[in-house]
């Protein structure tokens, strides 16, 4: 197991590296460089802002700067200049004061080209905790329907509870967030005034964007929950549970269910990955002032530290979240060896 | 029959596999199974209407897709406003100009919602049959040079595709494209840049979606075939293909390809809500076809901003995208459950 996981930490390092590399390879390759005007700048002052931000280095040297800056952490001696090159999102202070101050600074996104004052680790802070939330209460209402809806149609497989619970779902697959927030905005918020149509604030205004942003997955939840629940229910540590006379609730809620629900942490790396690009379309559609819909913006406005910063961030996430899901796995279901 | 019922030795088996009539082929019993799915036939139904509109969308169409009659911007037909009630005509003391020339309604910009919706289909199915093609094309070279030759080039081969596999779909997809958009908008003329722009100018965006999709969707495509490959490679009739002599190449394409083609296409018939999905995304977000070639995701994006007032122009797209997706679903599942009973049920 412990080799196991170092193979698969090593492998991560692999991955992350390829996807930086990739990821700032194709910004920095996007012509028109960042102080492209429509109005012509004069060449003096490009080369100056090119030195400035050390765009005239070799890109190597380029990348590891941009690379080292977010990953690895440094110890600053001396008063903190606050500057939108200087912006780390983690900074801790360790000892001394005054001028012999020391602090710890790690992740640095740099500045972005579209406003002078403002880093790409400003936008995140405002914009990444409405995120956050928003994707915290989808994955929520994700489980919260999908697990009962998928139990119910294994339990009561063949009746009319299964084909329902399975018809809902299999429709549910059909509806991307591309589909569910307009109609969703529409019935609830539109037609029913139930909720706000636009905003963010209290639990009223996330109800609709989350229900939408959660819906398919909840379907998805629903068929590989009954799937997998009714595997469980063939195999003989049940038959014995119930050959030992344990009550039909203990022999369900202790043993089924939970071996049941093993493969559906498998698809938590999935969804969680839909749910951030998902983030894009709800928040833009719901005007939700999130990061989703920064980058929406960013994307027609060429902010090209923010577009990078966005998917580096989002996608080293992933990919950890994807080892912390396939450790999990394999700790929850002992049977299982990756080799 | 009989026989093969004797010396089956799985029950269950038999009662599944054992209902083909007398006389016919594995493709008859198929096509007998897929009929019998009422969702799938539907599904189907739902896609060759599809294809007769996007095919004849000039003579459905009422209007050019991108003809702006300003003073009708916003209108809708009377039914509209009934579906939707807070869409009061103007004679009700609403702000809805009533324009019954207009099926589902006129846009922002005064253009045919209708007509805008059935040229849509176009770049739906448009994504929906080039997509598993691409991806079918370079997964299946990559799968059979790897499963094929082995050893250190399957090596390489595998760690590539391990790679790219753990790069998150969607977000490479945005990656790629901002990259061709803002790369291929200015080329030097006469370059190979130009050329592809130009191809993508005049396919209204579409080429980069295709190569976008392709690059990031082939990895699965490429372990599937590999698989298939090797499961093929010892067979006697490829032995016996190469003791005639048969060529690499031949043996590749002309033997091992054909008959592994079969859990290919159903791969990719299953992934093609995928593809549909993608585009509309693409399109919402601003990096899939240029307007003002109609989208129904482009719809989406530009209709939701006036929801509370004209819900039409962001529900009619949703809706168009929804039934293509419920059809393809729909049919994937069939074809699957028709074309292999072992996986019914499987997810």
């Amino acid at each position: 197991m412990g080799k196991f996981i170092t193979r698969r930490i090593l492998w991560m390092f692999m991955v992350l590296f390829v996807i930086s590399i990739i990821t700032f390879l194709l910004m920095r390759n996007v012509p028109g460089g960042p102080f492209t005007r429509e109005k012509k700048l004069p060449e003096a002052t490009i080369k100056l802002l090119n030195e400035k931000y050390n765009l005239d280095a070799p890109v190597i040297e380029q990348y590891l700067d941009y690379v080292g800056d977010i990953i690895v952490p440094r110890v600053v001696t001396g008063k903190l200049r606050p500057s939108s090159a200087e912006d780390y999102l983690i900074s801790i202070p360790l000892s001394g004061s005054g001028d012999e101050q020391k602090t710890l600074q790690w992740v640095n996104f740099g500045p972005t080209y579209k406003s002078r004052s403002r880093s790409v680790n400003d936008i995140f802070r405002e914009n990444l905790p409405v995120s956050f939330q928003l994707g915290v209460a989808a994955l929520m209402i994700a489980i919260a329907i999908g697990v009962p809806l998928g139990t119910l149609a294994a339990l009561k497989r063949n009746t009319i509870f299964d084909y329902m619970g399975m018809g809902t779902a299999i429709l549910g697959v059909s509806f991307p967030v591309i589909i569910t927030a307009p109609v969703l905005q529409y019935l609830f918020g539109v037609q029913w005034g139930l909720v706000p149509v636009t905003g963010w604030g209290s639990v009223e205004y996330a109800i609709i964007p989350a229900f939408a942003l959660g819906f398919l997955h909840a379907a998805l939840i629903a068929r590989l929950t009954r799937a997998s629940l009714l595997q469980v229910l063939n195999e003989d540590y049940i038959r014995t549970a119930r050959a030992k006379g344990l009550a039909e609730r203990t022999v369900i809620v202790g043993h089924a269910l939970k071996n049941s629900l093993i493969p559906v942490v498998t698809i938590l790396g999935p969804l969680l990955a839909a749910l951030v690009t998902g983030t894009f379309v709800v928040e833009t559609i719901f005007g939700i002032p999130g990061m989703g819909r920064y980058f929406v913006t960013s994307i027609t406005g060429r902010d090209y530290p923010v577009i990078m910063g966005t998917i580096l961030m989002y996608a080293f996430l992933l990919v950890i979240v994807n080892l912390l899901v396939d450790i999990a796995y394999m700790w929850l279901d002992p049977r299982i060896r990756f080799d | 029959m009989a026989v093969l019922e004797q010396q089956s030795k799985s029950p269950s088996m038999v009662v599944q596999l054992s209902d083909r009539r007398k006389g016919e082929s594995l493709w008859m019993e198929s096509w007998r199974r897929l009929r019998r799915n009422k969702a799938a036939v539907l599904g189907g139904i739902i896609i060759i209407i599809n294809i007769l509109v996007a095919i004849f969308a000039p003579v459905i169409a009422l209007r050019p897709y991108d003809k702006q009659v300003l003073t009708d911007n916003n209108a809708a037909p009377e039914w509209v406003t009934k579906v939707f009630p807070n869409m009061k005509p103007r004679e009700e003391g609403g702000y809805v100009t009533v324009n019954n020339s207009y099926p589902f309604g006129a846009d922002q910009l005064g253009r045919d919602l209708f007509s805008r919706i059935v040229y849509g289909t176009r770049v739906s199915l448009t994504v929906a049959f080039i997509g598993p093609l691409v991806s079918i094309l370079i997964g299946t070279i990559v799968g059979l040079t790897a499963g094929y030759f082995g050893g250190t080039l399957d090596n390489i081969l595998m760690r590539i595709v391990e790679i790219m596999y753990a790069f998150p779909t969607l977000l490479f997809i945005i990656l790629l494209m901002t990259f061709f958009r803002f790369s291929f908008a200015t080329p030097e003329p006469g370059t190979l840049a130009a050329t592809l722009g130009q191809i993508d100018l005049a396919s209204g965006g579409m080429l980069f979606i295709f190569i976008g999709i392709g690059l990031t969707s082939w990895m699965q495509m490429a372990r599937l075939v590999r698989g298939q490959v090797l499961s093929v490679r010892e067979q006697e009739y490829i032995e016996a293909a190469h003791a005639m002599g048969a060529k690499t190449g031949r043996v590749m394409f002309g033997h091992i390809l054909p008959n592994i083609l079969g859990p290919l296409i159903v791969a990719e018939t299953l992934t093609i809500p995928t593809y549909i999905s993608y585009e509309a995304f693409l399109s919402f977000i601003g990096l899939g076809v240029n307007p003002p070639t109609p989208s129904w995701g482009s719809m989406i994006s530009e209709g939701s901003r006036t929801i509370s007032s004209y819900p039409n122009q962001a529900i009619f797209p949703a809706l168009a995208l929804f039934f293509i997706m419920f059809a393809f679903n729909f049919l994937g599942d069939g074809l699957r459950d028709a074309l292999d009973p072992r996986m019914r049920g499987v997810d």
